[in-house]
């Protein structure tokens, strides 16, 4: 092992800039669309009195939440103590920084009332969990930051655990609390159900990993850095047991709907006869997202090719997306039953006639909104990276700290060592 | 020639005088009344709201009439829900997923039996509201008088409240307004909700648009007042025919009341 050196991105400047500005044109397209959706009024975009929130919260809470995740690789470092995670805490901290800030934006430039973000920053309704959030997120930022100089500076080395403690901790807040924004709402059945909260945590973990890992390959691979298989196999086996947890998750939240017979009607929605949120369930969540990554992850040749890794974080991601989609919007479309026992024949108001599920297709200024966060979230890690030192110089075997599995393997097998 | 002078200057001008007293007189006659009539019309509102009173309203599904649309109409009216149009470019279909509704008819079958209720749906003013409780700013906020309503100061339009509520009783403005009305201020990017007619209840007035409309057309199927109050109407009615809540597992003690549900 050696000592890590961590240096700026070296890529060529023709290059960088490009990216630079491949980037702040998705954040500049993303800003139009702010301006037009707030200028003209929400009316342009899918979103109605039925389905509230839409495909803007589906990439703002994404976000949001692989963020914490993002941060578990300098948690594992710092707090779990595993030396090999140790070199990736830097980049760890910065995306998730990049990716909050991607995901608060598109959740604030979503509001009617943009301009009235003083309002939500000076008047407080403690009972509210987005109001608890609005602390959880401000506070998960200046804790991270300060986590970052722990991390940086020699100085601040002597804080470097106990600041890693409170990170995770909060992170584990942050993400419980964004769960059970959906979790505590007892109005929609898909929703009211507790589990939802430590559900986004498993899914916090498998998505932010994946972009981090996507980062990590894309940066590495553009600056001809090495990451040797010992650090790829222990950060693919990572996602492999996050994902199936997510998994294991979405097993038991819709194995206990399928129990109360009050939800079957739910269930046979969404798993059968729900049109793009069935298709999204099962084709996106299940086999894009999570058997197919698996398949990848835990396939002995396949599992060894940084391509066919890279593969699987982008399939993650996408499948988180649909995850998102079905969590967020499928569950305000399935309509809310007022009145058990009883068929809407008539209403005034959508109110489920006939059982029919509310209608939502987004429009493109939504999807421009959140691919802008997208774009804001990648901006802050390409500029962090090229001025600061975030990344270290190599991940190859020879370079990373010794990593246990090695060790054990290298006991019980002396010719291996 | 001195003196002449001084008497002239001292002599009153009469006149003068009347056209003072004319215009006093005058300003005095158009303006005491606004004045007068304005300390009159802002009296109930220059004390708090109280809780010695619950507004709630009871609906009588057997006297809801099928096909019958006049609480809408009225509730439209009162709130100037009716201004609304589609945008351009928007088609008919789109809007109506979009488009303010304070209160709606809503037909039902039951799936045993096939018997058909009809009923109106609105905000049922509970007095534990979801909304009040995941509004981060405070804006929704349900008064001392037991009217939940939204502060269209405080909004900040997220609309958590619309996933909150168990009734689907708000809207979101999804478009410019224009042409409202003094007593209803709307404007676009807030959430709203039927609150009971609040400005009738500031200036005293009895009854909601949507009751008043209702007798007139005969069918008397929504009764309006004081819960509190053991001798109002309402609670008259409440104590002599079967009553329950929507969602009543929920408990939050509405302040609406069916019978015949």
């Amino acid at each position: 092992m050696k000592r890590i050196v961590y240096r700026e991105w070296r890529i060529s400047p023709q290059r960088y800039w490009s990216i630079l500005g491949i980037l702040a044109a998705v954040v500049g397209v993303g800003a139009l669309a702010f301006g037009y959706m707030e200028h003209e009024g929400h009316w342009v975009t899918g979103m109605n009195n039925s389905v509230v929130w839409g495909t803007p919260h589906v990439f703002a809470v994404f976000l949001i939440i692989s963020s914490s995740g993002a941060l578990n690789i300098a948690s594992i470092g710092t707090v779990f103590q595993k030396p090999i995670y140790k070199p990736l805490g830097r980049l760890s901290g910065l995306l998730a920084v990049a990716l909050l800030m991607g995901g608060l934006l598109v959740l604030v430039t979503d509001l009617g009332r943009p301009e009235r973000l003083i309002v939500a920053m000076t008047t407080y309704n403690f009972s509210s969990i987005f109001a608890w959030n609005i602390f959880l997120y401000t506070g998960f930022m200046a804790i991270v930051i300060a986590y970052l100089w722990t991390m940086a500076d020699r100085q601040g080395s002597a804080f470097k655990r106990p600041v890693g403690i409170l990170a995770l901790v909060w992170r584990l807040a942050l993400t419980t609390g964004t769960g059970s924004i959906f979790g505590f709402i007892v109005a929609r059945q898909a929703f009211d159900a507790a589990i939802l909260g430590p559900m986004f945590v498993a899914m916090s973990f498998a998505y932010g990993l994946a972009v981090f890992m996507l980062v990590l390959m894309f940066a590495f691979n553009d600056d001809e850095r090495p990451i040797g298989p010992v650090m790829l196999r222990r950060l693919k086996n990572l996602l492999a047991l996050f994902v199936a947890i997510v998994l294991y998750f979405t097993l038991i939240y819709h194995l206990k709907n399928l129990y109360i017979t009050e939800n079957a009607s739910l269930e046979t929605w969404l798993l059968l006869k729900g049109g793009i949120y069935t298709f999204l369930f099962w084709i996106g969540w299940v086999l894009i997202g999570s058997l197919v990554p698996l398949g990848i992850l835990y396939h002995p040749e396949l599992s060894k090719e940084p391509k066919w890794v890279a593969a699987a974080c982008a399939l993650v991601i996408a499948g988180g997306l649909a995850t998102m989609y079905v969590v967020i919007i499928g569950s305000q479309a399935f309509p809310i039953q007022m009145f058990p026992g009883r068929t809407v024949l008539e209403s005034g108001f959508l109110d489920g006639v006939n059982g029919q599920a509310a209608p939502y297709w987004p429009t493109l200024p939504e999807l421009l909104l959140g691919l802008g966060g997208v774009g804001v979230a990648l901006l802050i890690t390409a500029v962090g990276v090229r001025v600061l030192q975030f990344l270290p110089e190599s991940l190859a075997d020879d370079v990373v700290p010794p990593c246990e599995e090695t060790i054990a393997s290298a006991e019980a097998d002396p010719e291996l060592a | 020639m001195t003196d002449k002078t001084d008497r002239a200057e001292n002599e009153i001008d009469a006149g003068r005088r009347d056209f003072i007293g004319v215009a006093a007189g005058m300003t005095a006659a158009v303006v005491a009344p606004g004045v007068f009539l304005h300390s009159v019309a802002a009296a109930p509102r220059s004390e708090p709201v109280n809780s010695d009173v619950r507004w709630g309203l009871l609906v009588d599904t057997a006297k809801c009439v099928d096909g019958c649309s006049a609480c809408v109409e009225a509730c439209n009216e009162e709130n100037g829900l009716n201004l609304q149009t589609p945008p351009k470019g928007e088609s008919e279909r789109k809007w109506d997923t979009q488009k303010a509704v304070w209160i709606r008819k809503v037909k039902l079958q039951d799936n045993q039996t096939g018997r058909i209720t009809n009923l109106p749906m609105m905000c049922q003013h509970c007095e534990h509201p979801p909304c009040v409780d995941v509004c981060p700013t405070g804006a929704s906020f349900k008064r001392a008088d037991g009217i939940v309503m939204v502060d269209r100061h405080l909004c900040i339009g997220c609309r958590y409240c619309m996933m909150a509520c168990p009734y689907k009783a708000r809207s979101f403005i999804h478009d410019e307004t224009s042409g409202q009305l003094t007593s209803v201020p709307r404007g676009k990017g807030c959430v709203e909700s039927c609150n009971l007619c609040v400005h009738r209840r500031d200036y005293g007035e009895e009854s909601t648009a949507c009751v008043d409309a209702c007798a007139a057309e005969g069918h008397h199927a929504i009764v309006f007042g004081d819960l509190k109050d053991p001798n109002s109407a309402i609670n008259q009615q409440l104590k002599e025919i079967p009553s329950r809540q929507i969602r009543e597992d929920l408990q939050l003690n509405t302040g609406v009341r069916y019978s015949g549900v």
